[in-house]
């Protein structure tokens, strides 16, 4: 065994709490029929392996961040599989084993509420061929017709004969069976597993200290880095000294990293940020050391009322029939950088050969990491590997960017043969994140001498992220995902309200500050936009929010539906507590529909309380209710922490925050009472991990101007004054 | 060298005076299930008892620390998952990513262990770690609930 192979094995071993199973099996052996049925696990199709003690093996493609898709898609699996819940055990393919065998497993790719929803079909037929495949194997072996045995739990039964046996006893014979061509599935009504509040696989190891995240990976010999790339986005390092650290303990070497940066390596990471702290450092600040947040913001105030824009949405004549309407409301909103803050920083392990690159780390889509760990290593694809580990938060940081990969093989390569982890400090993760994209956005609203709505113009102003981030996928420089809620129609946000004239557009304005998909991504300033204009709209028109809305929603009756939920759930129209006031939204995006009513009160002395959150979503089919809740109540926690103190500011081409003490958070002190209700309609199958955080800071923001006239328009409220106008 | 007794057991470890704890816990010893959060006392993810006190590990010299003192991780709170607030938290499936709940368990362990029967008010006051996948009424919840089976 080559050293190499039995640091993929340790890493097996110590990761096997959380993925039991074969991942060491499907390191040392080729995916061919004939190797795996000489294995110890039999694996029945790429989805599911079954050990002789009939363990259930389901493999899991996409990745575990906190927002339940592994159990989700396990339980989707063994559903159809018909297997002892029990007995499920998970482990992540690697993208190496992915590209060998024709991308068998599909996407890797976690982000946009998509684990469940772009996966569930074919999950579920894996787990159905599976069972098929293990029913023909015990009705060969009895030579009785399939149809005439029974399945419940792991046992098939041969109700006429009197036998049965387990998965576990006939999964080798299964496994040289052909897979099925016509693979039924369950209808939804006749789930037992799937759509269950089963608890999470994972919580054991996440409550004891066991679980082993990519920052705890620990190899024989191993040694630590601490990096530090240049302050300023565009800039590169001038220079370093290293004979000044070079004697300090610990210290094994002094590198630089590409043209942006420098890494301390030593014996423990910590060692190795001490040096790094104490090296001295000349940067090249290049053509952004002077760029400051107000330059930002003026080039969007500009793009406000710019002639040229991208186009999102449109029907009827808007700008016509404002220039004509008999009032008009206008405002302008807007939203700054924000920071993902993920609580594991941005790290990875890598050792790196002449003829190998392994890579162990936290990331959203393996395939990228595994391809930015080609092109850093120098290595063809196939000499390269990614190995998982649950994610200690995403959010889209772990999507937008490998650079924590590239960054880790570059310094790896530096020290041939060992592994060495690179750990992000907090301060260099805060200070060299993929932002969520800075917008403003100015509203313009026209009523008819009815007093009836009949334009509304959404000018958005500012950055977008395809852009910057994959400009392949921009449609003659227009960035689609920019009108995330806000289109016409489909999964990603169809725009709720029937206006007979309306404009939706884009003027892009991008800053030296890189963007990112960030949990929600787009769908959260355009939902704080659109639905705190609408509930102005509604209040300078003299009418009720809800009733306002309701009128426009006719012809979105899945939009109206969780909207009423709420509204019914708060008791919409009949008074609150003394000095508690409502507030609503909704949005759609995602796939799912979504809406909630907050109630807050304002102090005196301009303190805001937010004592309750209802939320409704209609997700069609709801595959872990309790998990559901569980991303329903975490999706408010990230709205409102962007609500309330979101807020990277630039000076002098750098990110001023560098940590939780001048970022603050939302903690247990600021959290209202969430109620949850979910609809699943059926018929579809939306997300989950993202859409509610739309609908929080708008139903607050209208809720705080309910209590106080106040209309906050601008991110984050911690610079707003909530005092009584 | 510093003598430390982390969970039961006395470790002599050689590292500058002023290493933070938690990277001799992470680093010399070993033990990871205490996490990296901030490194600045702020956000709680590094959690651990000394003398039965939740302590911010991140920010305590090693120095600071004498051989006498009780250093308790996440990984001696108890072998098996049953202290009352681990039993809790599985009752609850608490945690999303998992990252933080090593420092949400220690200190909400450390509460209840000072103040058996908390009243929501002190459960928010002393629950100060950051949890970024907003487990927050999930943990508050698990807290009562183990209170209440703590008899």
């Amino acid at each position: 065994m080559s050293i190499a192979t039995e640091l993929s094995r340790r890493n097996f071993l110590k990761t096997s709490a959380a993925a039991a199973g074969g991942l060491a099996l499907g390191f040392h052996v080729p995916f061919t029929p004939q190797a795996v049925a000489q294995t110890e696990t039999p694996e029945i199709n790429a989805w599911v392996m079954i050990k002789p003690d009939d363990t259930v093996v389901v493999r899991i493609a996409r990745v575990e961040m906190g927002q339940g898709t592994l159990t989700g898609l396990a339980q989707l699996v063994a559903e159809e599989l018909e297997c002892d819940w029990a007995k499920v055990t998970t482990e992540y393919p690697t993208p190496g084993q992915n590209v060998a065998r024709s991308r068998v497993w599909g996407n890797f790719q976690t982000a946009g509420s998509r684990g469940i929803r772009d996966s569930h079909e074919y999950v579920r037929k894996g787990g159905a061929a599976a069972r098929m495949m293990l029913v023909q194997a015990a009705a060969n072996e009895w030579h009785v017709e399939p149809s005439a045995c029974t399945v419940a739990k792991g046992v098939i039964t041969h109700a006429a004969s009197g036998r049965s046996t387990t998965f576990g006893k006939v999964a080798n014979a299964a496994s040289k069976l052909q897979t099925p061509n016509d693979i039924p599935l369950k209808d939804a009504k006749s789930w037992t597993i799937a759509g269950k509040p089963l608890k999470r696989l994972d919580t054991p190891d996440k409550i004891n200290g066991k679980l082993v995240y990519a920052i705890d990976v620990q190899f024989p010999g191993m040694l630590n880095a601490a990096l530090k790339n240049c302050p300023v986005f565009g800039g590169k390092i001038k220079s370093f000294d290293a004979a000044k650290v070079e004697q300090m303990p610990g210290v094994k070497k002094v590198v630089q990293v590409a043209d942006t940066g420098v890494a301390v390596i030593a014996d423990t990471w910590w060692r190795a940020k001490t040096a790094l702290d104490a090296l001295p450092i000349e940067w090249d600040n290049g053509p952004n050391g002077s760029v400051q947040s107000a330059d930002i913001a003026a080039a969007q105030k500009e793009g406000l009322t710019a002639t040229e824009a991208f186009l999102g949405n449109r029907n009827g004549d808007a700008r016509a029939e404002l220039a004509s309407a008999a009032r008009r409301v206008e405002a302008v909103y807007g939203v700054p950088h924000q920071h993902h803050v993920t609580m594991e920083p941005m790290n990875a392990t890598v050792r790196w050969t002449p003829d190998k690159c392994e890579v162990w780390t936290s990331t959203q889509n393996a395939e990228s990491a595994l391809a930015t760990a080609a092109q850093a290593s120098g290595l063809p694809t196939d000499k390269n590997e990614v190995f998982r580990h649950h994610l200690g938060g995403g959010f889209g940081r772990r999507s937008t960017s490998h650079d924590f990969v590239r960054y880790a093989v570059l310094i790896a390569r530096q020290m041939p043969g060992t592994p060495v982890k690179t750990i992000w400090s907090r301060e260099e993760d805060m200070t060299h994140g993929w932002y969520h994209p800075t917008t403003q956005c100015r509203m313009v609203g026209g009523f008819d001498a009815n007093g009836e709505l009949t334009a509304l113009h959404m000018r958005i102003s500012g950055q977008s992220i395809l852009a910057t981030v994959n400009p392949n996928a921009l449609q003659n420089g227009r960035d689609a995902a920019t009108f995330q809620g806000l289109n016409p129609q489909g999964p990603e946000g169809q725009f709720g309200y029937t206006i007979p004239n309306l404009l939706i557009d884009h003027a892009m304005r991008n800053p030296h500050v890189p963007p990112g998909f960030w949990r929600g991504v787009n769908n959260n300033q355009n939902a704080i936009y659109l639905e705190s204009f609408i509930d102005e709209l509604a209040h300078s028109a003299k009418q009720d929010p809800l009733e306002f809305r309701r009128k426009l929603m006719a012809n979105h009756p899945k939009h109206l539906a969780v909207l009423n939920a709420v509204a019914e759930k708060v008791g919409w129209g009949t008074p609150p507590a003394p000095g508690v006031f409502r507030g609503l939204a909704q949005h759609m995006g995602y796939g799912s529909y979504v809406a909630a009513c907050a109630e807050v009160s304002v102090s005196d002395a301009g303190v805001l309380k937010i004592h309750r959150i209802v939320g409704a979503t209609d997700c069609g089919h709801a595959v872990n209710p309790q998990q559901i809740e569980a991303q329903v109540e975490g999706s408010f926690v990230y709205g409102l922490t962007a609500m309330l103190y979101g807020d990277i500011t630039v000076k002098d081409g750098r990110v001023e925050q560098e940590n939780f003490d001048t970022y603050q958070m939302m903690r247990m002190d600021e959290m209202p009472v969430v109620e949850s209700i979910i609809i699943p309609s059926g018929g579809f199958w939306g997300g989950v991990g993202e859409p509610t955080i739309c609908v929080a800071a708008p139903a607050v923001l209208n809720a705080i101007f309910a209590a106080t006239g106040k209309r906050i328009r601008q991110m984050p409220l911690s610079k707003a004054d909530l005092r009584k106008a | 060298m510093a003598r430390l007794s982390i969970n039961g057991t006395m470790r002599e470890v050689e590292v500058e005076p002023d290493t933070p704890l938690l990277w001799v816990i992470r680093e010399q010893v070993g033990l990871t299930g205490t996490k990296y959060g901030c490194g600045i006392a702020q956000c709680g993810a590094c959690t651990v008892h000394i003398d039965g006190v939740a302590t911010r590990s991140c920010s305590m010299p090693v120095s600071a620390i004498t051989e006498e003192q009780k250093i308790v991780t996440i990984e001696g709170l108890s072998p098996d998952l049953s202290h009352p607030i681990q039993k809790a938290w599985l009752e609850l499936d608490v945690p999303q990513c998992g990252y933080c709940q090593s420092g949400q368990i220690m200190a909400a362990a450390a509460l209840l262990q000072a103040t058996p029967k908390p009243t929501d008010e002190q459960i928010a006051s002393e629950m100060t770690n950051i949890c970024r996948c907003g487990t927050y009424n999930r943990i508050k919840a698990a807290i009562k609930h183990a209170s209440a089976n703590m008899g």
